[in-house]
């Protein structure tokens, strides 16, 4: 294998696992050290300029970094990082002064943000500081998008969306609610400089050919909408029998709201197996907990309508079949049907993107799903001056990435301003790489490892949270856990950082590495390599650290996989050709690329 | 601050016969010196009683005082230590070896513990044939009281304060052939491919099994100048052979061309399987071990590797025709005869 090339940025951000794996990149064991350091401020801050919305993230992220964190290869669980982010949210300090100046004299570029979500707001905090006049235009009453209609409030509390919405609208955003934009053509024709879409996938899926859906419409919701109306409190009510349909979140929060409206027999029935269920599995727990059976592998075949009033559901039993690939086909097992007795049913089998307001002849093109062409890196349209970011640029995905795009599409923007090219002016990340080393056995960050297991957060008392839909569910961890938690922490950005020319091959780091990661051995192919380490490689998405030929001409290979940056193989290196470094990533927001 | 070794271990690490994984053969962390050659030699010890399927409470670790003498705290926690007086860990190690035979015997000792102060005791228990292996962490100087020259070092070697060493050295392995050990051997501690299966073959070794190993002090004596440094060990590594332990019921996988090998039968079944590399050479012959070693030294090079074997040789309990059986494995009885057996022998005096 060839040397491993460490200048590339992307290098060691791989093997900060959970950073990688989060679309905006968040720095995670930075702002996990802060917590444990009491500095709740600061790793607020560090959130908010990386992902916007720590406070709702930290209760509702669909958290990419959990299932690729490290801890969860050495033990049972992964670090709590979204809990963690969420302590930071509930014990901060005031954070307003640390935010940035809004320039009084502005730039003279006009901006449009159509859609009030977490892609908009994004757009709107990264240029409101650079000068620019934005305006956002959203259908209801206030900012935030789906994070209002369709996270409850029992899971999101309306105090910390609020709060973290008007962070960005108290930079003097021109705000436009209340008006839905029916055409993009008329905003072309204003002067705006640039627009950007973020209006989600707003259709909710439905299930019109089943028999009886027009008969029952009276008690048959599409679960978005229904949460929305939750949410703006037109729906007060359900009836006692529900029945949820559907696997997803929104499944998962359909059924537990109705818990709260009234809803006394909720039932989840599902088409898929309960393992394969599309919902996170923590929300399936929530679900559970609150008596909410979740029956899988049923189909619904029939609403049963008597007398113009919905009486049930009629279910048809199947059992998953896979074939060589692992495709799976659901396959009916041939049971008589069942029926499930229901007041009301909730549909919540996926949300689509829908773009009425878009005229098809101004120049924006869409494909055969009649989605956007969007540009996966600029996010630009087949319009220079229109922009695409959220769930409206590539199908539903979720929050964080809403963020991630909404960064991306306000380089863009701000480049495209500048007459700049918006995909070959966009800045590399910053980065930095610096010692920890503070003595012979000291570091910076604290190298021990714990081997406490994850800690649960405690929950409010059921009778409590089931009478009002309001209270919030999750307590969030006390400090003292909190601190616990974050010790679980490997560190993974302070990086082993090898150089050649100082090693006398001692085999001391070998000989201590407690996970067996490091090697020195002849070079090889790198498939011939992960066959021959101290102990064999076999997660393939865990690259080798390679060093330069050595003086006895073997090489060091270091299998980054389960590497516990404890520092061990630094401090028993009596040359400092290990140092231990902790690597920063950053990912360039809008405005430095014009700053010059 | 770490002097804190972490819990965890890789997940996929191998499992030998007995389910172990390397994790059971490791001792505590260690505090000598980082880059001590002294650690690669604990680590070699743990990788080869993983290897041989060895349970760690059959080992018995002995040692005398020194840096050297400190590193059985760092491998096989799970076996049986003994950390005697300065060069006494022979005396020691005859005691435990007649009182229970059944035990794997593993004495460490250094150049000092060995060559100075426990010199009589060191030529004595190679003369009695002991069954143990004998392994001398050599790193030329006396690294716990700052690095002065031990009997080891080589005339015209240079310590770290510049001072030059006027005497002869002591040649360990020389020695031991000289006092007809068994089996004798030199390494490197930077070279545990030869180290470990070295290691292993004196572990299998019925009777005394001696193995010098020149292990470099970074601290004192890993200088321009000196010969024990990594530097210096490397440029004059002279290997006799490579060397392959094959436990018994394994095939030999290794292939060399003809002439060159030699499979040497071990006493419970095994095969060391050496390729030689030195001319003139014949690791069963103590005459020509001995000529390559002095070939070796007046060429100013290092010879490493298995120098000398001899398969078949009477071990201390078999010259004192003692009992098959441990003592702790007797009774009472048979241990402490009654009074009327001493009146029987005395009478029979009479």
């Amino acid at each position: 294998m060839k040397p491993t090339d460490i200048s590339n940025p992307e290098y060691f951000h791989k093997v900060v696992d959970c950073q990688y794996a989060c679309p905006a990149h968040t720095p995670v064991p930075e702002y996990i050290r802060l917590i444990a350091a009491e500095r709740y401020t600061d790793a607020y801050m560090i959130n908010w300029v990386s992902n916007v919305f720590p406070g709702v993230l930290g209760r509702t992220c669909d958290r990419p970094c959990e299932p690729a964190c490290r801890r969860g290869r050495i033990e049972e669980e992964p670090v709590a990082i979204c809990r963690l982010k969420r302590v930071a949210a509930d014990f901060k300090g005031s954070v307003k002064e640390l935010m940035p100046d809004i320039p009084t004299q502005k730039n003279g570029k006009k901006i449009a943000l159509i859609g009030g979500g977490p892609a908009s707001l994004t757009v709107a905090r990264d240029l409101a500081p650079l000068g620019y006049e934005i305006h956002l235009f959203d259908e209801q009453i206030r900012g935030g998008g789906m994070m209002r209609s369709q996270i409850p409030a029992f899971r999101l509390p309306e105090t910390v969306l609020n709060e973290e919405v008007d962070y960005i609208l108290d930079m003097g955003i021109h705000t436009h609610f209340k008006h839905y934009v029916s055409s993009l053509k008329e905003l072309l024709d204003q002067d705006y400089d640039a627009i950007f879409v973020g209006t989600g996938a707003p259709r909710g899926r439905d299930l019109p050919n089943l028999p009886g859906r027009q008969e029952g419409a009276a008690n048959i919701h599409i679960g978005i909408e229904w949460l929305a109306s939750v949410a703006f409190e037109h729906t007060q009510k359900i009836g006692k029998k529900v029945i949820v349909l559907g696997g997803g979140n929104t499944a998962m929060d359909c059924c537990r709201t109705s818990r709260r409206l009234g809803g006394e027999e909720v039932k989840v029935l599902v088409r898929s197996p309960f393992a394969e269920m599309k919902a996170s599995p923590w929300e399936k727990e929530d679900a559970l907990h609150e008596d909410i059976p979740i029956i899988d592998n049923h189909v619904p075949k029939s609403f049963v309508v008597e007398e113009g009033k919905l009486k049930g559901v009629m279910f048809e039993k199947v059992s998953p079949v896979y074939d060589e690939k692992g495709k799976r086909q659901l396959l009916p097992t041939g049971e008589p049907l069942v029926f499930v007795e229901a007041d009301d049913v909730l549909i919540a089998i996926g949300q689509e993107n829908t773009f009425p307001w878009i005229e098809r002849n101004i120049g924006l093109t869409f494909d055969k799903w009649e989605m956007p062409e969007v540009n996966a890196v600029s996010y630009q349209s087949t319009i220079p001056k229109v922009f695409f970011g959220g769930d409206a640029a590539f199908g539903p995905k979720n929050v964080i990435t809403a963020v991630a795009h909404g960064h991306q599409a306000a380089v863009s923007i701000d480049l495209f301003c500048n007459g700049l090219d918006v995909l070959t002016q966009r800045l590399a990340p910053t980065t930095n790489l610096v010692s920890q080393k503070m003595g012979i056995h000291e570091w910076s960050y604290d190298s021990p490892i714990t081997t406490d297991l994850r800690f649960l957060v405690p929950q409010a008392d059921k009778k409590l949270t089931l009478s009002n839909r309001k209270k919030e569910v999750e307590l969030g961890f006390d400090v003292q856990t909190a601190f616990k938690e974050a010790q679980r922490c490997l560190n993974c950005d302070v990086q082993t950082v090898f150089n050649t020319s100082s090693c006398i091959e001692c085999d001391a780091c070998m000989d201590i590495c407690p996970t067996s990661c490091i090697t020195f051995t002849n070079n090889g192919e790198e498939e011939d390599l992960r066959t021959r380490l101290s102990a064999p490689a076999l997660n393939l998405t865990q690259d080798l650290y390679v060093s330069d030929v050595l003086k006895t001409g073997r090489v060091m290979v270091k299998d980054e996989d389960v590497c516990l940056h404890c520092g061990l193989c630094s401090e028993r290196c009596p040359t400092a050709a290990w140092d231990m470094q902790k690597y920063l990533y950053n990912v360039t927001k809008a405005g430095h690329s014009c700053s010059k | 601050m770490t002097y804190i070794l972490p819990k965890f271990r890789h997940p996929a690490l191998p499992k030998n016969k007995l389910g172990y994984t390397i994790k059971e053969y490791e001792g505590a962390l260690s505090t000598l010196c980082a880059g001590c050659g002294h650690d690669s030699i604990s680590a070699a010890i743990v990788h080869a009683c993983f290897d041989l399927n060895i349970e760690p409470h059959r080992v018995a670790k002995l040692s005398g005082i020194g840096c050297s003498s400190k590193t059985p705290t760092y491998f096989l926690g799970n076996s049986h230590g003994f950390n005697s007086v300065h060069g006494r860990m022979p005396s020691v190690a005859t005691g435990a070896n007649l009182a229970n035979r059944d035990l794997i015997y593993l004495g460490v000792s250094g150049d000092g513990d060995t060559a100075s102060i426990g010199m009589g005791q060191f030529v004595h228990v190679i003369r009695r044939n002991l069954n143990i292996t004998y392994i001398v962490m050599n790193n030329g100087c006396y690294g716990l009281t700052k690095g002065q020259d031990s009997a080891t070092a080589d005339e015209g070697s240079k310590n770290k304060a510049g001072s030059v060493n006027h005497f002869h050295a002591i040649d360990l392995a020389g020695l031991a052939l000289e006092l007809g050990a068994g089996f004798v051997a030199q390494s490197f501690s930077g070279d545990k491919t030869q180290l470990i299966p070295l290691i292993k073959a004196a572990i299998q070794h019925r009777g005394f099994a001696f193995i010098n190993v020149v292990s470099p002090c970074v601290t004192f004596n890993n200088n321009v100048g000196s010969t024990k440094s990594y530097d210096y060990v490397r440029q004059h590594v002279e290997a006799t052979s490579t060397i392959d332990f094959v436990p018994i019921h394994e095939e030999i996988v290794a292939s060399y061309e003809q002439g060159s090998n030699l499979n040497i039968k071990m006493h419970h079944g095994e095969d060391i399987l050496l390729h030689k590399l030195a001319q003139d050479w014949d690791p069963q012959n103590r005459l020509s071990a001995a000529n390559a070693l002095l070939k070796a030294r007046a060429k100013g090079e290092i010879l490493t590797g298995l120098i000398y074997i001899e398969q078949d040789s009477n071990d201390l309990h078999d010259i004192l025709n003692t009992s098959n059986e441990p003592l702790n494995g007797l009774s009472k009885q048979v241990l402490c005869p009654p009074n009327e057996a001493l009146e029987a022998i005395n009478a029979a005096f009479r």
